[in-house]
């Protein structure tokens, strides 16, 4: 929109991403064509985005920022080539280089100087260039001899090293930033950012994925916000991370609305990952429920029974359990009483909780 | 699209070259007696299968036996572990499909080509052997050649139907294997076909015709023109479906990987 000049390196347009989460998976001859047959093959549809479309000039450093599971990493794969859109198109002018996850193309058994050969290919540099540009990798990997040691004896710190310096030999028109500017140590660190700053410098686009508000406010100039794969906000970096402050704040005021919204509820399918803001809502229409729980315990203590086979279903509720149990200052005598019957239960419960805790939801009591 | 097909190759024909180089350099990185072993191994299993059959076959006193076997053994032997790891391509290279974009086709095609490098190093042997038995080569040696380039298309193409399958079904890794027993068995690599009563099973095995045309060129006869016309046919075909299906299902492959 700011410009008319055609200068768009990035052009994301209208584009989905569908993922078909099988019910049961099925990944073998046998199954799939019993299932063929007998009209078993069911899909659950996932739209991991939904209709995004945003353009990027040359030069802009784009942040995007959202909570886990709205789709960021989909939308970089799809920038990047790995993931094709199931609608929608996107055109990308000039070179990407991904700084995703370094050093996980190398191939163990390979010496780092075969490695650097391998990974520049793969990046798709010429054979001439790479030979021309290996001392320069080299050294600024700082990894001296071990160079002609396989990489599987590399430290997870000597492997990213190479795989940054190879990675940044050139000078992209695109750079795709997952949370990388952590590579190595103190020392390493400082010079990778003084590079990446070198790259800023000479108008590179960038594509900068991070949790970190901070760092995001620091390096980007522009920021989209993604929640459950939809695009909610577009715009310059304050206001967007102003929105996004107010978003992320909101989520984080209510754990113990939340954890106790939940209860006795029919559990959410897990297939659909929902966000803290939409557990939220619910538990604010019905705070009741909890209080009603409690009446009815009082009344028949066979109905922990139940509630335990519902927690399995849904872990994370225990705590709420427990903080109902704390909250509630009017309990009486005789609901200590039944709490204490129930006691043994909630250590199941926990147990059953630990296994498959939420990550995605704070945790405090 | 087929000329932007041919860029994207151009672009990333070094890749290919260097994950060819890869494979044969790792195969036998840490043996002793390294790439030795593609001479060493066809003549071991030669002198194993020749101890066994020529007694157990009644193979008479013909002499040229021994090379009968490795013409055979050394082709089959390509299809096979070819076959095996371009099946294995995709999956083995999960990590790198995940993270950057290249053309996936490169891995199965890199596999197939190193397997086709150490094949033709290993054919040192089958001239060695022929120079020791005394079999004089003819014109007809020329035409090997084509044997051995519709060999290539065979195992391109069923390397990539192969390839496409793996990912969405593993069993294909235990099902080729007993595939590949049958297709051992019906390719004559140890027995003369004038004594089996049932060809029609040899219809079946591309291979066969190929190995046949293959023997004609080096024992000096004439080329088996229908022998070529079905192997022709069963190796274009495998090639154009194996494409057809690698294209449609590539999108797909990082789904399941």
């Amino acid at each position: 929109m700011e410009d008319i000049v055609n200068n768009k390196v990035v052009k994301v347009n209208h584009i989905s991403m569908k993922f078909n989460l099988m019910e049961k998976r099925v990944d073998n001859l046998k199954e799939y064509i019993i299932k063929f047959f007998k009209n078993e093959l069911r899909y659950q549809e996932f739209w991991a985005l939904k209709d995004i479309t945003f353009t990027l000039a040359k030069g802009e450093r784009l942040g995007i920022l959202g909570l886990n599971g709205a789709g960021k990493s989909t939308l970089l794969k799809i920038i990047a080539g790995v993931l094709k859109p199931t609608e929608g198109t996107i055109s990308i002018k000039g070179r990407i280089v991904p700084l995703l996850e370094l050093g996980a193309g190398f191939d163990a058994q390979y010496t780092g100087a075969e490695n650097i050969y391998l990974y520049g290919a793969v990046l798709g540099y010429t054979r001439d260039f790479i030979r021309e540009k290996y001392d320069e990798i080299v050294e600024f990997s700082e990894l001296g001899d071990f160079i002609h040691v396989p990489v599987k004896n590399y430290s997870s710190g000597m492997k990213a090293r190479l795989g940054f310096s190879i990675a940044t030999i050139v000078d992209p028109e695109i750079l795709i930033l997952d949370e990388v500017l952590s590579v190595g140590d103190a020392k390493f660190r400082k010079k990778s950012e003084k590079k990446i700053m070198d790259m800023f410098d000479k108008g590179v686009t960038v594509l900068f994925v991070s949790h970190s508000l901070e760092q995001v406010k620091r390096l980007c100039d522009r920021a989209i916000i993604l929640e459950k794969g939809c695009l909610i906000a577009d715009g310059p970096i304050d206001e967007v991370s102003k929105l996004y402050e107010a978003l992320v704040g909101e989520t984080e005021k209510k754990p113990k609305k939340k954890k106790k919204k939940k209860k006795k509820k029919k559990p959410v399918p897990k297939d659909i990952p929902e966000t803290n803001v939409q557990k939220e809502a619910v538990a604010q229409d019905e705070p009741e429920t909890t209080k009603k729980q409690e009446a009815a315990a009082q009344d028949e203590p066979e109905t922990t029974e139940k509630q335990e086979a519902a927690v399995q279903d849904a872990p994370t509720t225990n705590e709420q359990q427990k903080a109902d149990v704390h909250d509630a200052p009017e309990t009486s005598e005789q609901q200590k009483a039944d709490v204490q019957d129930v006691s043994e239960t909630t250590e199941k419960q926990e147990a059953a909780a630990q296994e498959g805790r939420d990550n995605s939801e704070p945790e405090q009591i | 699209m087929m000329s932007n097909a041919i860029r994207n190759f151009n672009k990333y024909k070094y890749l290919l070259f260097e994950l060819i180089k890869k494979e044969i350099k790792l195969k036998y990185r840490r043996s002793f007696l390294g790439i030795l072993w593609t001479l060493l191994e066809p003549i071991l299993t030669t002198i194993v299968l020749t101890l066994v059959f020529t007694r157990m076959l009644d193979w008479g006193k013909s002499s040229d036996y021994p090379v009968y076997i490795l013409t055979g053994r050394l082709l089959y032997s390509f299809f096979s572990s070819s076959t095996k790891s371009a099946m294995k391509a995709i999956r083995s290279n999960a990590t790198m499909i995940k993270k950057v974009y290249v053309p996936k086709y490169i891995y199965p095609v890199s596999s197939v080509c190193s397997g086709y490098v150490t094949f033709l190093i290993s054919m040192i042997v089958l001239l060695g052997a022929a120079f020791i038995f005394k079999i004089k080569p003819t014109v007809h040696l020329l035409t090997a050649v084509i044997p051995l380039v519709l060999l290539f298309v065979l195992a391109l193409g069923v390397g990539l139907i192969l390839a496409t399958m793996a990912v969405f079904f593993r069993d294909m890794e235990y099902l080729w294997g007993v595939i590949l027993m049958l297709v051992m068995y019906t390719s004559a690599i140890f027995y003369k076909t004038e004594k089996v009563d049932s060809k029609w099973i040899f219809y079946f095995n591309p291979l066969y015709f190929i190995i046949v045309n293959f023997r004609n060129a080096f024992f000096g006869h004439p080329m088996d023109m229908q022998a070529l016309a079905i192997a022709a046919a069963y190796s274009f075909g495998a090639l154009i479906i194996g494409i057809i299906l690698f294209y449609k299902k590539q999108d797909k492959f990082i789904l399941n990987i």
